[in-house]
């Protein structure tokens, strides 16, 4: 089947998409709208002394001015953090209050005091302005270690010290015996920066009341919309779940940042109900950088030891992590179960221990962003690796491949059991597409012109389909991380795919027809992909974690499985044969070994006619399935960066970039290869561009594309992307998950290349040009030393 | 105050404020909701519309600066519903686009781009593609299939 499994598929999303077709949340104007505009608060930390809302309630168009106590008043709900962690000393996390619109105090810039409603979004945006907020200026603290000292500001009342969580995992006493034992110890601090997503699609919404039915409908950019329903009825009291209808149309990439119920949706939502108007929000860009969660943030310090044979002998990792002001949805597992459970990476380690202090600050909330922990973890484990390999004189691909994990599976000492991997073979892969024998050569020629050229490894093991559902919830989520599916075939046999995963750019239209072209043997052209309407599928729980492929297409196999046993229990019926010689194959449900068929559409047409069906059987031909996965999946690979430094500038040039990736079966080759493009890019932004910088105050000054550094087409290589995969014995299809492994695998991979052209190790991340110049000067200061 | 122009070959005419900008004058009053914004300092360029023949950031100039231009929006690149303009094909074909939201600004960008390239009788290459797209802006596809799609849309508009 040339459109099944393994198939390189065109889009069937595209056309819309080229043609200018897409629907996007902003894209839709309903009837009676109005727009809202935000009144955010100038200061990082301050205590709202009064707010005079008549000057703006004047204003010509003004619908509503409306105020956090107001909305206290009618009893919406505080922001929650979904995952709960018990700190060392079996107490609970520090969640402080979030309310949508700030009541007493504001704790970052861009805190929501007051939503304005008007005719027009300059009216909208005239009247915000117009609001009168007095501010009494609390003293601020915008990072973690700062946060953490033993009198800086108090953000949180019920948060003493700043402090949110001081969570353990691992064993502290033999971790030490087997630091203190060890041949080589390898000391590092590492950091690492905090990101702004920036999906280009800014979040917007349209809630819209209708009084009529006490009804409520939310469009809006979310990567789960049936969470957000959840949400936004059990714990916000916006609306019960039956009278609330959350859509998710085309949304222009996520990256983490549209997991999130935000308090815009929330007062819109209460906005619309408040004016009786459709409320329409859309962030502009700068909004964006002051209110969508932000990614990363930590500071590190760890430690690894070595035998004398450079077996590892025991890892020690002390994290602190940047929060932000509140806790977001899913803020507490990033830092946690996300990030510390990868801490063994690709490696047989028997001794880990890691400690993470959670911190509030006076800047934007922080959760999860592409990879969310994982890349952290990475980045802890192949910097140290490699910095290891430099102190011991050792080849840093031999150091990592003495210590690879080979036997499946394997419990590593912090919870995480791998299931299946070739680490050897990804290795070996990447080393033959880099040519890294000819590595010495390419390098004498750049030092021929003036350059230095340095080449840096990362393997990466990363954790996807978050699950099963019971092991999470001990861990302290607060939601199940199953999926639903619904296969619906017409009576014409053409088949709707209703899931609770969604696509904002992964491609779900196409690679989800692909599986079920497979089993069925028809042409995607009859295969649609139903998803992000709760009135259309009953309930799912979004696409985030690399989670679509491996937990969202196993629900539909599931649901599948059932509808292949009904179709053949009527052809055998029909045909009057066995159940058990029944095939599907070329659009026909056949007598194996015989001419007798029924054609695939005619199957159900029976089944819906019910004129000649098994008796006692059901007419119709739909089932669901919800599947809740047994374990992680773990995406693993190689990647090895080349970059050729000018010394003279430190602007660095990435020449070359080679990833090997094991993700399992590979649905649509061409669409995996583009995941990992995107996420390589995202990963070489981190390492040498972006970063988001608050001032003392806590003003943030890289809240635009001038000052935050995107990288564009000309900042970026050409990826050489490879796959060794094995196959994930956890799910039906095999599958392993593809979306983040580029973000995770790739920043070690740069800074580990930059560090060896510049010969100083001490470079932190973005390396921009001046970075990597002042790392130079440290280089020929020490060599001038000696 | 009233503003007309010419969108996509059919004159369009709008009372619209003076402020208004001509992205939002392409879609909230005309509904032309394939050109988008993306951000709020012109570097996004998910805005990019051709006026007068020429790639323009729509967001960064008033409607009133367009009055009696000729503009071309995405929706107006195909001529018609099953014959897609060159670029449009090498997009999907090279897997050029994921979320889709830069898509329309890169698109009108690349023909632009390619448009100046032939009349110049410069070849196109890989590097001047990368330089080119300075001022559009893509978060899904790290570039890789963009480049290959103005590429290969390249050679399709020079044979087309």
């Amino acid at each position: 089947m040339s459109e099944g499994i393994g198939a390189r598929v065109l889009r069937k999303e595209d056309k819309r998409f080229i043609t200018g077709k897409g629907r996007y949340t902003d894209d839709i104007i309903e009837a009676n709208q109005a727009y809202a505009a935000f009144v955010r608060s100038p200061h990082a930390h301050a205590r709202i002394v009064s707010l005079d809302t008549s000057a703006a309630l004047a204003m010509e168009g003004v619908e509503t001015v409306l105020t956090g106590p107001e909305l206290v008043a009618d009893g919406i709900g505080n922001i929650i953090c979904g995952w709960g962690i018990t700190s060392k000393d079996g107490t609970p996390m520090n969640m402080g209050a979030w309310s949508a619109l700030a009541t007493e105090k504001v704790r970052y810039v861009g805190d929501a005091v007051a939503i304005v409603v008007a005719d027009s979004k300059s009216q909208a945006q005239l009247a915000a302005e117009a609001v009168v907020v007095t501010y009494e200026e609390l003293p601020v603290v915008v990072g973690s270690v700062e946060a953490l000292a033993p009198n800086a500001p108090k953000i949180h009342d019920n948060a003493p010290g700043n402090v949110i969580f001081d969570w353990e995992i691992g064993d502290l006493a033999p971790t030490d015996a087997a630091l203190a034992s060890a041949a080589h110890v390898t000391e590092m601090e590492i950091t690492n920066n905090r990101l702004a997503p920036n999906p280009m699609e800014p979040r917007s919404a349209i809630a819209t009341f209708n009084e009529a039915e006490d009804h409520y409908t939310l469009y809006t950019t979310s990567q789960n919309p049936h969470v957000a329903r959840l949400v936004l009825s059990a714990f916000y009291n916006v609306a019960p779940e039956h009278k609330l209808r959350v859509i998710a149309p085309d949304v222009g990439g996520g990256f983490g940042s549209k997991i999130y119920i935000y308090p815009e949706e929330i007062a819109c939502l209460w906005a619309s109900m408040k004016s009786g108007r459709s409320v329409k929000w859309t962030s502009d860009r700068t909004e964006a950088f002051l209110t969508d969660a932000q990614g990363r943030d930590h500071v590190t310090t760890a430690k690894i030891g070595f035998d004398n044979e450079g077996k590892i002998v025991g890892l020690k990792v002390n994290t602190k992590a940047n929060l932000g002001a509140y806790m977001s949805l899913f803020s507490s597992a990033v830092p946690t179960y996300l990030y510390a459970t990868l801490l063994s990476g690709q490696y047989d380690i028997a001794n880990i221990y890691c400690d993470v202090q959670a911190v509030y600050t006076n800047t934007v909330p922080v959760d999860a962003y592409r990879g969310a922990g994982r890349p952290e973890a990475c980045y802890v484990v192949e910097r140290i690796m490699e910095t290891a390999a430099r102190e011991m004189g050792m080849d840093p691909a031999e150091l990592r491949a003495k210590n690879f994990v080979r036997s499946f599976p394997h419990q590593t000492p912090v919870i995480m059991a791998y299931d299946s991997g070739d680490f050897d073979a990804n290795l070996k892969q990447a080393q033959a597409a880099a040519d890294v024998s000819g590595f010495a050569a390419r390098k004498a020629e750049a030092a021929s012109r003036g350059k230095l050229r340095g080449m840096g490894y990362s393997n990466y093991i990363e954790a996807c389909g978050i699950a099963p559902s019971a092991a999470v919830g001990s861990l302290g989520a607060g939601v199940g991380l199953w999926e639903s599916a619904e296969v619906r075939v017409n009576p014409v046999g053409t088949i709707e795919i209703l899931t609770g995963s969604h696509s904002h750019g992964q491609g779900h239209e196409t690679t989800f027809a692909q599986i079920v072209a497979e089993r069925f043997d028809l042409p995607t052209e009859n295969i649609q992909i139903v998803h992000g309407d709760t009135d259309k599928v009953q309930f799912g729980m979004g696409t985030y974690g690399s989670r679509s492929g491996a937990v969202g297409m196993s629900a539909i196999v599931k649901a599948m499985d059932k509808v292949e046993a009904k179709v053949k229990k009527i052809a055998a019926h029909v045909l009057e044969a066995g159940e058990d010689d029944i095939v599907i194959e070329g659009g026909a449900v056949k007598v194996a070994g015989t001419d007798k068929q029924m054609l695939w559409h005619e199957v159900g047409l029976a089944a819906y006619t019910a004129h000649n069906i098994p008796e006692g059987m059901e007419p119709g031909l739909k089932e669901s399935a919800f599947y809740d996965p047994t374990n992680f999946t773990f995406p693993a690979g190689c990647y090895i960066c080349e970059v050729e430094v000018d010394p003279e500038t430190g602007v660095t040039e990435v020449v070359q970039f080679v990833a090997s990736d094991d993700f399992g079966t590979i649905i649509n080759p061409m669409i995996v290869e583009g995941q990992v493009h995107g996420g390589i890019a995202q990963g070489i932004g981190q390492a040498m561009l972006e970063n988001v910088v608050y001032d003392a105050a806590g003003q943030q000054l890289s809240a635009s594309y001038m000052d935050y550094a995107m990288p564009r087409a000309d900042d970026l290589p050409n990826y050489s992307v490879h796959h060794a995969s094995t196959t994930c014995p956890g799910n039906p299809l095999g599958m392993k998950g593809c979306g983040e492994a580029g973000a995770i695998g790739s920043p070690p991979a740069v800074i580990n290349a930059i560090t060896d052209a510049i010969g100083n190790n001490n470079l932190s991340m973005p390396a921009t040009p001046s970075a990597v110049w002042a790392a130079l000067q440290d280089v020929s200061q020490k060599l001038a030393a000696e | 105050m009233k503003i007309t122009m010419t969108v996509n070959g059919k004159s369009v005419s709008r009372d619209v404020a003076g402020n208004t900008l001509l992205v939002d004058y392409i879609r909230d009053h005309l509904r032309l909701t394939g050109t988008h914004v993306g951000c709020d300092t012109s570097q996004c360029g998910a805005c990019v519309v051709h006026l007068d023949g020429k790639a323009m950031k729509s967001c960064t100039m008033l409607a009133a600066s367009a009055e009696g231009a000729s503009v071309t929006t995405v929706e107006g690149l195909a001529t018609s519903k099953d014959d897609l303009h060159p670029m449009q094909i090498a997009f999907k074909e090279n897997h050029g686009l994921q979320c889709g939201f830069c898509t329309p600004g890169m698109i009108m960008t690349a023909t632009d781009m390619v448009a100046r390239y032939q009349a110049a009788g410069k070849t196109l290459t890989e590097d001047d593609i990368r330089h080119e797209l300075e001022g559009n802006i893509c978060r899904c596809t790290g570039y890789h299939n963009i480049v290959k799609s103005i590429s290969d849309g390249a050679s399709k508009m020079t044979s087309a």
